[in-house]
């Protein structure tokens, strides 16, 4: 089976959000990049599963510039065989999708494995735009995946919920928690992925269908009302009178 | 050219994330002078539509809604019927799996997670939350066509009734190779992502055996029960409860954390809510910060108190 798994690069969970004094770009010095975790953590290790049990080979592919190549490297050192890198920086999910669109255009796979979205930008556009493009089916928020008899079994997180679906592949599925467990790469697994290939591929021209103009910060700094563990009756009064929450 | 809504009937209702977006194309609308429409899945409902400024519809059948795909592709062409020029729908989980591909099948732009009524119509520019709620991003729109998927709360739902509404009936190709297998809802309550009231329990609660406390409350409010990650991952309480970055992101009216310490993974996916309320015993805790009400004390002496007061205030009420 032929398996492409999808990774984004995010910035590290915890770093503090700073623009340019202008609020029209991030300011990414000091700023940590990290492989997107849905994409690490799940999307990569269930692609990695799924190639044990038939066979075949796990490309991963990412839209990004050289300042990229740790991550992909990180990808390879967990397992997949080979890494390839669209050379441009992305403007946009619509511009992520035309790259690896592109690049798909005279390939064949059979699985295209995505995160649920990346944990910074939190678009989670991508993935649906992928398989528009593709014209596979599509699937979000994978918490399970099974493959047999030429069919994938997929379980769909809904609100309060879960559905499952059968398909036939090609398909496109962004993955979620509880479709893999995260895997620490190992020493050998660090060594081998020094030798294995990456290839940089040149973009096509940009999408240009949106671009951010400006950022900024929710002006709110709260101030807390502090209520006296032993008057809730009062928090209620509040709840009810002051916030109309109840 | 019109404003089209996606408007998707759930067991004869349709949710308040679908209102919001009736609201939100009609104010649209009314500033660039164009009518609202609705494309439907389902009986079109259309008494709630006339009450929401929808004068005219498109239904696509058969409604397909395992292969979304099949389901995008109705919707479009429904947009295309309707001579839509923006498709506004919510961003819930119908809406996360087929945005991405309307914006493509229609050929237009898209901005999800958009948090407020457009900036500007000409260009078009519109404000997009990210980074977990952390900011805000006003993104230009450069397509002639547009889809935009709002946040839930983007806007308060008003009702904007009009007395005539036409629409009709489009049978569609429904060959799918998808099939839904089953379904199961795991939760008996209400649905976590649509709740108005949730409350939230953390490892302050030491272990699951404990669990009644916070049970109580929220069956008293009426409300819906979550958990920070340790929990989930400690399997006190199952993974779809899990709010957080990495977990499901909310945003009800109140939210109601209880031995949570506020990490910012996890107010990531909180902190859009109306009203926050945290009660601690660790005066110190972050979530304080990002509170609107806090109580300083022990859970297991607390969380009963506000349980019985919120009877005594139910049983007045
Ligand atoms: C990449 C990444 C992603 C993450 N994603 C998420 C996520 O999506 N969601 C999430 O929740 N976390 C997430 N985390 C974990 C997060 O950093 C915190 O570790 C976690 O939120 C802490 O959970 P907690 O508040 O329940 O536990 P703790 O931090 O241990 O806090 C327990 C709190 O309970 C209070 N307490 C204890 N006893 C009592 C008592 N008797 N009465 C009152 N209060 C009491 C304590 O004062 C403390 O504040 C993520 C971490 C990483 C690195």
């Amino acid at each position: 089976m032929n398996i492409l798994v999808c990774i984004a690069k995010s910035i590290e969970t915890t770093a503090k959000i700073v623009f340019t004094p202008d609020n029209s770009a991030l300011d990414e010095s000091g700023m940590q990049y990290i492989m997107n975790p849905y994409d690490e953590w799940y999307s990569l290790v269930r692609a990695l599963e799924l190639k044990d049990q038939v066979g075949g080979e796990v490309t991963v592919i990412h839209v990004g510039d050289a300042s990229s190549d740790p991550i992909i490297r990180k990808a390879l050192a967990i397992g997949a065989d080979k890494g390839v890198r669209i050379d441009t920086i992305p403007q946009s999910a619509a511009d992520v999708a035309k790259q690896l669109s592109a690049y798909l255009a005279d390939k064949s796979f059979d699985i295209v494995f995505t995160g649920k979205e990346t944990v910074d930008y939190n678009g989670g556009i991508l993935p649906a735009m992928l398989a528009a493009k593709l014209k596979w089916p599509f699937f979000d928020v994978v918490s399970h995946l099974e493959y047999a008899d030429d069919l994938a079994l997929i379980s769909k997180e809904i609100e309060g919920g879960v559905k499952v679906f059968k398909s036939p592949l090609p398909l496109v599925l962004s993955a979620t928690k509880g479709l893999a467990e995260q895997k620490i790469p190992n020493m050998r697994g660090i060594m081998m992925a020094k030798r294995k290939p990456l290839e940089v591929v040149s973009a096509v021209d940009h999408a240009t269908d949106t671009n951010i103009v400006s950022f900024s910060k929710p002006e709110k700094s709260k101030e807390v009302t502090l209520v006296d563990a032993d008057d809730m009756d009062e928090l209620v009064r509040l709840l009810h009178e002051e916030a109309k929450v109840i | 050219m019109s404003i089209v809504v996606y408007c998707e009937n759930i067991e004869g209702n349709l949710k308040k994330a679908t209102l919001e977006a009736l609201t939100y194309a009609h104010k649209m609308g009314s500033e660039l002078g164009l009518p609202t429409y609705a494309v439907t899945t389902g009986e079109p409902l259309t008494d709630v539509l006339k009450q929401y400024g929808v004068s005219k519809y498109v239904e696509v059948s058969p409604n397909v809604p395992a292969d979304t795909s099949l389901l995008a592709g109705s919707i479009s062409f429904g947009f295309e019927k309707l001579n839509g020029q923006y498709l506004i729908l919510p961003y819930n989980s119908t809406g996360k799996s087929i945005a991405g591909q309307l914006a493509v099948k229609c050929d237009a732009g898209i901005v999800s997670s958009v948090n407020a009524l457009p900036e500007s119509l000409e260009p078009l520019r519109v404000s997009q939350s990210l980074f977990a709620g952390k900011a805000s991003a006003v993104v230009q729109v450069n397509t002639a066509k547009v889809v935009l998927a709002l946040q839930s709360n983007a806007i308060q739902p008003e009702e904007k009734p009009v007395d005539e509404i036409s629409g009709e009936l489009v049978i569609l190709d429904s060959l799918s190779q998808v099939e839904l297998v089953k379904q199961e809802m795991l939760s008996e309550g209400i649905p976590l992502p649509e709740a108005e009231l949730v409350v939230s329990g953390g490892r302050g609660f030491k272990g699951p055996e404990n669990w009644h406390i916070l049970e109580d409350l929220a069956k008293e409010l009426g409300a819906a029960t979550a958990c920070s990650r340790p929990v989930s991952d400690a399997d006190w309480r199952p993974h779809h409860e899990h709010v957080g970055q990495t977990g499901i992101a909310i945003s009800p009216n109140l939210y109601i954390a209880i031995g949570i310490s506020g990490a910012i993974q996890h107010l990531g996916g909180v902190n859009n809510s109306k009203t926050i309320v945290v009660i601690n015993n660790d005066p110190e805790a972050p979530f304080f910060k990002a509170a609107d009400y806090g109580v300083i004390g022990d859970l297991f002496e607390v969380v009963p108190k506000l349980t019985a007061a919120v009877q005594a205030f139910k049983s007045k009420a």
